[in-house]
């Protein structure tokens, strides 16, 4: 009964606040739309670094069959050569500047790519065999990778040795500062949606002062007063963070899966199901910024 | 059921307190009317008994409880036990009588059987029924002020508070109301009405208590309204620029005839601590 009553009081608040109750749905939407964006660049920036990112600067690509590199005359590296090369790391001269090297072979290189490439249809075109082994090297100072790159690049069965961190690092920064400005938009918008979600329990309070004068007088519990006034908040936020989560779900979907993707086949983008895990967040976000706002106010406009 | 001892609420240090060290007590199941000029602290006083406001200093008890021991949490049990009527009616315009009434059950969650059962006895106790599914616009004032009174008794509270209830009413439908009141009262609900109403309170015969600036100034059983004694202490004040005036003196003989003694003990303190106060003015 008291459940029924409850909800009746919300639809009844919700249909005669109409206006402002869009009003907050769209700021919501539009705030946490940012704060998700925000979120969506640094998923993105995960994925583009792969497995090796994070663990290792340098990587020494070996040559595989279709290399055309002028170290890979002889074709595909052999192990000899691997050997070689692994001895080379090994050696004081260069050992000295390195923490450590990791072996990739084709296989494990298959499998990370598979692993970074999985929304991508690139991934069902390609071989292990089409893959390069690499040794992946940590340095003990980024700085030195000229001399890596030196030391190794005239190595038989050596294609390339690529500064994987120089090359990303510069997109990387300018995706940050991306998601900067969606944050700091965000900020400004949240601040709004508090004042507005604030208003709006103002207006509904004071638009239904009888019936809560009334409750007052026959001594109707606190929580029967207020829930409804900080339920429709609630619902409105929770209605704006809905619509922002499908909003990222759908950019994920249609502009970086089907439009990006096909632009630009040898970069990993996030998935659209990946975005969904930055709904529970914002949900969350907004249930909380609409709390807030309506505790704070209630306290003021509607005593109990 | 309502007692006061020595209660003083100030609103404003600079202004005269609304209610001056009261001391008064009302017992189960009685019927007190309230009455006293516009400013004498009626409203003040049913504010009090509801925990709508805090005591400046003072104990107010309602049914054996202190009311500043209440916790804001249980402050709504308390008013449960209260029923309370006002001038302008409060019913809720877009809802039935059945709906208005049925409103203080479901705010706090009576079953929907109970409130059934309930409802229509109320409706029938106030003299509505066959009115249930009308809306408060299509009732007369007295009508309206009847949904009023069901609504505050539906949850069967031991007190009544009525604000001017017939205020707004003429002479004719102010008796009916009366009748509805006095009924409740037989049923044992303690009733304690505030009003200016001289006619009903001189029919009703009930103990009267009278204030005037914050001061009980008479406290009588079985009573008649009489304010003319205070209306001409007033005037008297008001001509004499000196601010020196004599205390005013208690209901004479002439005037109204006290039916049974007056409650001699509570009028010559209530009369002692006036004089004091007005010594204290000049």
């Amino acid at each position: 009964m008291r459940l029924a009553f409850i909800l009746g009081e919300i639809g009844s608040g919700l249909r005669r606040n109409l206006s402002m109750v869009i009003s907050v749905i769209l700021v919501t939407f539009v705030s946490l739309t940012f704060v998700g964006a925000a979120g969506m660049l640094q998923l993105q920036i995960n994925q583009m670094k792969g497995y090796w990112y994070d663990k290792v600067q340098v990587a020494i690509f070996l040559c595989s069959d279709g290399s055309t590199a002028p170290g890979c005359a002889t074709g595909p590296a052999t192990p000899e050569q691997e050997q070689n090369l692994r001895t080379l790391l090994q050696s004081p001269a260069v050992a000295q500047y390195v923490n450590d090297f990791q072996y990739e072979s084709k296989d494990d290189a298959y499998k990370h790519f598979k692993e970074q490439f999985s929304n991508s249809p690139i991934v069902d075109s390609v071989t292990p065999d089409q893959l390069p082994a690499s040794f992946r090297i940590n340095m003990k100072d980024p700085q030195k990778y000229e001399i890596i790159s030196e030391t190794f690049s005239s190595q038989a069965g050596v294609e390339t040795v690529i500064d994987q961190r120089q090359l990303l690092e510069k997109l990387f920064s300018a995706m940050n500062a991306a998601s900067l400005v969606a944050v700091s938009i965000a900020g400004v918008m949240i601040i709004c949606a508090i004042l507005l979600i604030a208003t709006t329990i103002r207006l509904s309070a004071f638009s239904r002062r009888r019936e809560t004068g009334i409750m007052r007088l026959v001594g109707a519990s606190k929580m029967v007063i207020q829930l409804p006034f900080i339920l429709e908040g609630v619902i409105a936020a929770v209605i704006g963070a809905a619509l922002a989560s499908g909003t990222l779900w759908a950019v994920a979907h249609f502009f970086l899966g089907d439009v990006m993707a096909k632009q630009y086949p040898d970069t990993a983008f996030i998935s659209p199901g990946q975005t969904l895990i930055l709904a529970p967040a914002l949900i969350g976000l907004g249930v909380v910024l609409a709390g807030i706002s309506s505790l704070l106010t209630l306290r003021r406009y509607l005593r109990v | 059921m309502i007692r006061f001892e020595n209660v003083t609420k100030v609103y404003d240090q600079k202004a005269q307190p609304a209610l001056d060290s009261i001391n008064l007590e009302i017992d189960r199941g009685e019927f007190a009317f309230l009455v006293g000029a516009s400013g004498s602290g009626k409203s003040t006083f049913l504010r009090l008994v509801l925990k709508e406001d805090r005591a400046s200093s003072g104990a107010v008890y309602v049914a054996g409880q202190n009311v500043a021991n209440i916790s804001s949490w249980r402050v709504p049990r308390l008013r449960r036990g209260i029923g309370v009527v006002f001038q302008d009616f409060r019913l809720l315009p877009q809802k039935t009588v059945f709906a208005n009434v049925a409103f203080a059950m479901q705010v706090i969650g009576k079953s929907r059987s109970v409130i059934r059962d309930t409802v229509p006895e109320v409706l029938k106790t106030v003299g509505l029924e066959g009115k249930e599914n009308r809306l408060p616009h299509e009732l007369s004032g007295g009508e309206q002020q009847r949904v009023a009174i069901a609504r505050a008794v539906v949850n069967k509270p031991g007190i009544l508070l009525a604000d001017e209830p017939t205020g707004n009413l003429d002479p004719t439908t102010s008796m009916g109301i009366m009748g509805v009141l006095d009924k409740i009262n037989q049923n044992g609900t303690t009733v304690v009405m505030a009003t200016h109403d001289d006619d009903i309170v001189n029919e009703m015969r009930k103990r009267v208590v009278e204030l005037q600036n914050g001061v009980v100034i008479r406290d009588e059983a079985r009573a008649l309204y009489t304010s003319m004694i205070p209306v001409v202490g007033q005037s008297r004040r008001l001509r004499d620029a000196s601010g020196r005036d004599e205390p005013p003196t208690v209901a004479p003989p002439a005037v109204a005839p006290p039916v049974v003694p007056p409650r001699a003990d509570r009028r010559a303190g209530s009369r002692a601590e006036l004089r004091t106060a007005e010594e204290g003015q000049a």
